[in-house]
């Protein structure tokens, strides 16, 4: 596995007056450089979870969608890395946005249910709420933003 | 007498049953110093604790000898020390309780200078015979090491006389040994032994297989570890036992073998470093038989690792094998191993180069290389037996790509023949010499730019080599020839930044064909006129100050670029502003890079009264109307560079000032070119002509610039000129110049009542400008004080804080109260023209946390009394100061400043608002308790700024925002929904940099 380089910073970046669409890179960088894997201490990008081509982004019309691959094909924390997904993207992005994520098809062998579950919104809501399971996600999240 | 051994019996009384222990050690030893007993008096008085039936009172007894002993083992006689070495060893057959305190006390006695011949051998004797070292506690079994040591150092001549039988005896105590501290101090016993020529015996193999049980050293320190091991140390102190002898090399080549198949990254590249460390040590013999297998764990390594130190290891190790081999005198009836590693090295990799497009090319190329950099021979056979093909390839394959590869690997043979013993042979490359050149020569004049920057590399690279392009004299030509075609055509900026080193670091060696050849050319190129582009002017310029590195050359090419601005001055070669000042940027870089040899001084002598001439010359035309290029301040501004990197180094830069000054006060033109100036100029003088008055700069740069030791001529009279000209000119670029010119002078000028007086009616000067509110120059004034006050403050003068005082009064003035603000950012700056050290200034360390301290009172004093309306000037100029400081002594300051701070951020100026909050950030990471009762205040206005119409205001405040997150929860809590609604709307700000650094904020939060 290897990390994709850092974007390259351009002097378009640094102009106050051009406005720079979101693109799929932009989400790629939001997912790829602070969600860990549950079971591993490697990042989603270092082990193909998250890939660059899956993800899109259309910035008109306010739709972002990701598509995960889990490492195995019957990996118990799909649900998990979905949700911290979602949740990371919901942090992350303008309230404008409508966020989908699912699993790359064919990857993973409980792919409806767990899709199903991510699209719900009402289960995503309410498993915010709770506690413990709020808790776990913010693990993923966090450490590793800590030691970036 | 009968007090003192009542008192003795008294005190050993009380050790023995424990009442005292520190206390009785050290007035025993107090006394025995002291003259007032004998050791022999001491133990004497231990007689019967000594020969007690209690394993526990023996060893108590032994314990207070032990402990005196350490203490004053300097004092005793050799009779003594006989005796007592008797004595311990005695001991060391005693109950294992007492044994610890034997040792203490045997360790004392070795370090004593009088140890008796002998001795030294019978210690140890004992010592391995009737004691199990590994079955000592850690304590111990140190002691029992560091007396090994103590032994080595002062016996060493009777330890070697005890033969295979110390190895022995030491192996024995080692086996085992677990301790890092103690293995530290074993391996350093095992290094002496392996070093200093002990006798081995039989038991070199004991001796490898006790120390090599722990390679590779896998360690890693407990955290907040006491002892400072790193596993550093332990594996550099076990490599130098390792390699230490050839008679290793049996048994330690299998072991690098096995440990190269480990999976553990830090193993390997341990094997690797072992690996090149002993071959540097071992001769041919010792690593003949290993060589197929060492190579094919090599080769694998190189081949197949993901890491680049290991690659890096590996190709070190093959290197110093390779030397290693070469090295040896070889017999005539023993096969040359060079030979049969070299067959072995290039028939698995030459195939390889074979196959540019494959990635093995690459590995393959760099083993050959390092064996070919290794030594003379292995380079001749290496290069007979790649070269060829790789140059037949090259001929062949048509691709860009793969020709590009190839002439990549070609540089990497090119280069390392010229760290070989130069000079030694001819060059290995000079069978090839024909075929290679005809390569890059072919190279170059191909289209593709990736080829022909790879093909200069290489031509720079045969370039280095003595005899290689320069044998015939059309070679070098040849390049010459290519490159200048490359100058003038080649538009990609990549290719002609290439061009321009190559040309650079082949005119170091061959100027002669730089002045014959690419000289003339570029010149008739830059003076063909408006045929060609403006960018091929450029690199012609470009091209002439790289190449400009050898005298000879300078004295080439700085005529040309003369000629230019002379005609740009006239008006006949239509040259724009920017070409005149990219020439002067490319005359100052050939003066950086001039060494300072009498020639080139001598170039230089002569350009600077050219430059003045032409500026003199466009003065005077500019006040009768014809307008010239070098009138502009931009020209003037990129003349004044050339004139101080100059003047900085020159030997001559005496008489060059000495005459510059004698211009600009007596109008004395003699110096000058083509004298066709009128007789009395007047250029210090503010009157009329501003053309005139602005070329102060250029005295600026040549007399500023001056090292400390060449004196300034007629001083007075120059410094009351520029102090004239600054205060009544009305021009900025002529008193903004004046002033700085003044202030160097003054900032060089020897300390003393002179210098004093001479500040004293200065600031009378000024001060009358300035008070005077209808005054005209009062800006002149005030930029006179502020470099002023800078020169001085940067030495440390005690009349600047009367300069300084003045300027924080001007902050609330009306009209300067911001000019003057701004002005604090100058003075904590370092300026690139003047006062700098480059300029030989006196700049004293340290002088902007000095500044700050002295003054930071002030201006919160000054804050506070202002009205409403000045107190942003305070603020601004509090933020240009803090800026500026060294980010530690920011940290301990900030907190006393907090309130004036937090008060910044409502300040409306966007430069105010981005330092402030760049100063808060990096306290806010380690929030002190001050600003947590401010975190209300703090989070409201920091929140504001993210709006704020400027990217980087927005982007401060929001890293600032995320550092708050890391305060304690509790103190956070409350704050949490509001500021994440607050966020939500920097999201979807229109630039991406802010979107980031908002997503990371508010996922912090």
């Amino acid at each position: 596995f290897f990390n994709e380089q850092a974007r390259l910073q351009t002097t378009e970046d640094e102009d106050e007056d051009v406005a720079d669409p979101i693109d799929d890179r932009e989400i790629f960088d939001i997912l790829s450089v602070s969600i860990n894997d549950p079971e591993h201490p490697l990042s989603l990008e270092e082990l193909n979870v998250v890939e660059q081509v899956r993800v899109r982004v259309d910035d008109q019309e306010n739709t972002v969608g990701v598509e995960f691959t889990p490492t195995i094909p019957h990996c118990s924390m799909a649900t998990l890395i979905g949700l911290s997904i979602k949740v990371k993207l919901l942090r992350s992005l303008p309230e404008r946005f409508k966020i989908d994520v699912h699993i790359t098809p064919g990857t993973h062998t409980s792919e409806d249910a767990v899709n199903k579950q991510l699209a719900d919104k009402e289960r995503v809501a309410a498993a915010l709420e709770n506690s413990q399971l709020l808790e776990v996600v913010n693990q993923c999240l966090i450490s590793n933003a800590r030691t970036s | 007498m009968a007090a003192d051994s009542a008192l003795l019996l008294g005190l050993v009384e009380e050790f023995v049953l424990g009442q005292q222990d520190r206390k009785a050690v050290d007035t025993a030893t107090g006394k025995l110093k002291a003259g007032q007993f004998t050791i022999l008096q001491l133990v004497e008085a231990l007689g019967l604790h000594l020969t007690s039936s209690q394993p526990q009172t023996r060893g108590r007894g032994v314990q207070l000898l032990s402990n005196v002993l350490q203490e004053c083992y300097g004092d005793l006689t050799e009779r003594e020390v006989e005796v007592l070495i008797v004595f311990y060893e005695n001991r060391l057959k005693d109950h294992y309780v007492i044994t610890p305190h034997v040792i203490q006390g045997l360790k004392a006695l070795t370090k004593c200078s009088v140890l008796p011949p002998g001795s030294a051998v019978s210690i140890l004797k004992s010592l391995f015979q009737d004691i199990h070292v590994q079955s000592l506690m850690l304590a111990e079994r140190s002691c029992v090491y560091n007396i090994l040591i103590q032994l080595m150092e002062s016996r060493e001549s009777e330890l070697k006389g005890l033969g295979a039988d110390f190895v022995f005896g030491f192996v024995q105590s080692v086996d085992g040994e677990r301790d890092p501290r103690n293995l530290l101090l074993a391996f350093h016993i095992a290094r002496k032994i392996v070093h200093e020529g002990y006798d081995l015996g039989k038991f070199t193999e004991e001796l490898f297989e006790v120390t090599s049980c722990y390679f590779p050293i896998d360690f890693s320190p407990p955290a907040n570890d006491p002892h400072g091991i790193t596993q550093e140390e332990l594996v550099l102190a076990l490599r130098v036992v390792l390699t230490g002898t050839p008679r290793f090399a049996e048994f330690l080549l299998p072991l690098i073998i096995e440990k190269l198949d480990s999976d553990v990254q830090s193993a390997k590249l341990d094997s690797l470093q072992t690996l090149t460390a002993c071959a540097s040590v071992y001769e041919q013999k010792d690593l003949a038989q290993f060589l197929p297998g060492l190579w094919a764990s090599l080769r694998r390594e190189v081949f197949q690792t993901a890491s680049e130190r290991v690659e890096s290891a590996g190709l070190a190790a093959v290197g110093t094998l390779t030397a290693c081999l070469s090295r040896s005198v070889l017999n005539s009836d023993s096969e040359d191993s060079l030979n049969v590693f070299l067959e072995l090295v290039l028939k698995d990799c030459q195939h390889h180069l074979c196959e540019p497009d494959l990635k093995l090319v690459w590995p393959s190329a760099k083993l050959l290389q390092a064996t070919s950099t290794a030594s003379y021979r292995a380079s001749h056979r290496v290069a007979a037996a790649v070269l060829p093909s790789l140059i037949e390839q090259y001929n062949s394959r048509t691709q860009c790509a793969q020709r590009r590869t190839l002439l990549e690997v070609l540089q990497g043979f090119v280069h390392p023949v010229t760290s070989s013993e130069e000079g030694k042979y001819e060059s290995v490359l000079l069978d090839f010499r024909q075929s290679l050149c005809s390569i890059v020569f072919s190279a170059l004049s191909e289209s593709n730019a990736d080829l022909q920057i790879t093909s200069m590399r290489v031509l720079t690279a045969l370039g280095q080599q003595t005899d290689l392009l320069s044998s015939p004299q059309s070679d070098v030509e040849l390049a010459v020839d290519h490159l200048t075609r490359l100058i003038l055509e080649e538009g990609d900026p990549k290719v002609s930044l290439a061009v321009v080193e190559c040309a650079g670091s082949l005119a170091r060696l061959h100027p002669a064909a730089f002045i014959s050849k690419m000289v003339p050319r570029l010149k008739e190129e830059i003076f063909s006129g408006g045929l060609r582009s403006k960018a091929v002017r450029q690199r012609c310029v470009a091209a002439l100050a790289a190449v400009s590195s050898r005298p000879s050359l300078v004295q080439e090419s700085t005529p040309v670029l003369l000629q230019v601005l002379t005609s740009a001055h006239t008006g006949t070669g239509a040259f724009s502003l920017e070409e005149v000042i990219s020439v002067c940027h490319s005359l100052q870089k050939i003066a950086e890079q001039a060494q300072d040899t009498e020639e080139t001084g001598g170039v230089f002598h002569d350009v600077i009264p050219r430059l003045l001439g032409l500026a003199l010359q466009a003065a005077l035309q500019g006040s009768s109307g014809h307008c010239s290029p070098i009138l502009e301040e931009t020209v003037l501004s990129a003349m004044v560079p050339i004139i101080s990197t100059t003047c900085a180094r020159l030997q001559l830069a005496g008489q060059t000032a000495s005459r510059a000054v004698s211009l600009f006060l007596d109008g004395d033109v003699s110096f000058l070119p083509e004298n066709a100036f009128p007789a009395q100029i007047q250029l210090l003088k503010a009157g009329d002509s501003r053309s005139q008055s602005q070329m102060v700069c250029l005295l600026m740069g040549c007399v500023c610039w001056l090292p400390r030791t060449v004196e300034v001529p007629q001083m007075d009279r120059l410094l009351l000129e520029l102090l004239e000209l600054s205060c009544t000119c009305d021009h900025p670029l002529s008193y903004t110049s004046a002033a700085k010119c003044y202030a160097g002078l003054v900032n060089k000028s020897p300390a003393g009542e002179a210098l004093d007086s001479l500040i004293d009616r200065t600031l009378k000067r000024i001060s009358t400008e300035l008070d005077s509110a209808s005054s005209p120059v009062r800006t002149q004034a005030f930029t006179l004080l502020l470099w002023v006050s800078k020169a001085l403050l940067l030495r440390y003068h005690p009349l600047s804080t009367a300069l300084t005082d003045k300027l924080f009064s001007l902050l609330s003035d009306p009209e300067l109260g911001w000019l003057a603000a701004d002005g604090f950012s100058l003075l904590m700056s370092d300026s690139p023209d003047v006062l700098n050290r480059g300029s030989h200034a006196d700049v004293r360390m340290m002088y902007r946390q000095r500044f700050f301290t002295e003054n930071s009172a002030k201006l919160v004093e000054g804050f506070n009394a202002a009205v409403q309306e000045k107190k942003s000037g305070y603020l601004k100029a509090l933020s240009h100061i803090v800026n500026n400081l060294p980010r530690q002594v920011q940290l301990t300051e900030l907190p006393a400043l907090l309130p004036l701070l937090l008060e910044a951020l409502l300040c409306p100026d966007q430069g105010v608002q981005v330092s402030t909050l760049s100063c808060l950030q990096p306290v806010l990471l380690d929030p002190p308790s001050a600003l947590i009762t401010q975190l209300e205040v703090l989070v409201g206005r920091t929140l504001a700024l993210t709006t704020s119409p400027t990217m980087k205001v927005r982007i401060a405040s929001l890293r600032c925002i995320h550092a708050l997150s890391r305060f304690p929860e509790h103190e956070i809590m409350p704050f949490r929904a509001r500021v994440l609604r607050a966020l939500a709307a920097p999201l979807d700000d229109h630039k991406r940099v802010v979107r980031s650094e908002a997503a990371v904020a508010r996922n912090e939060w």
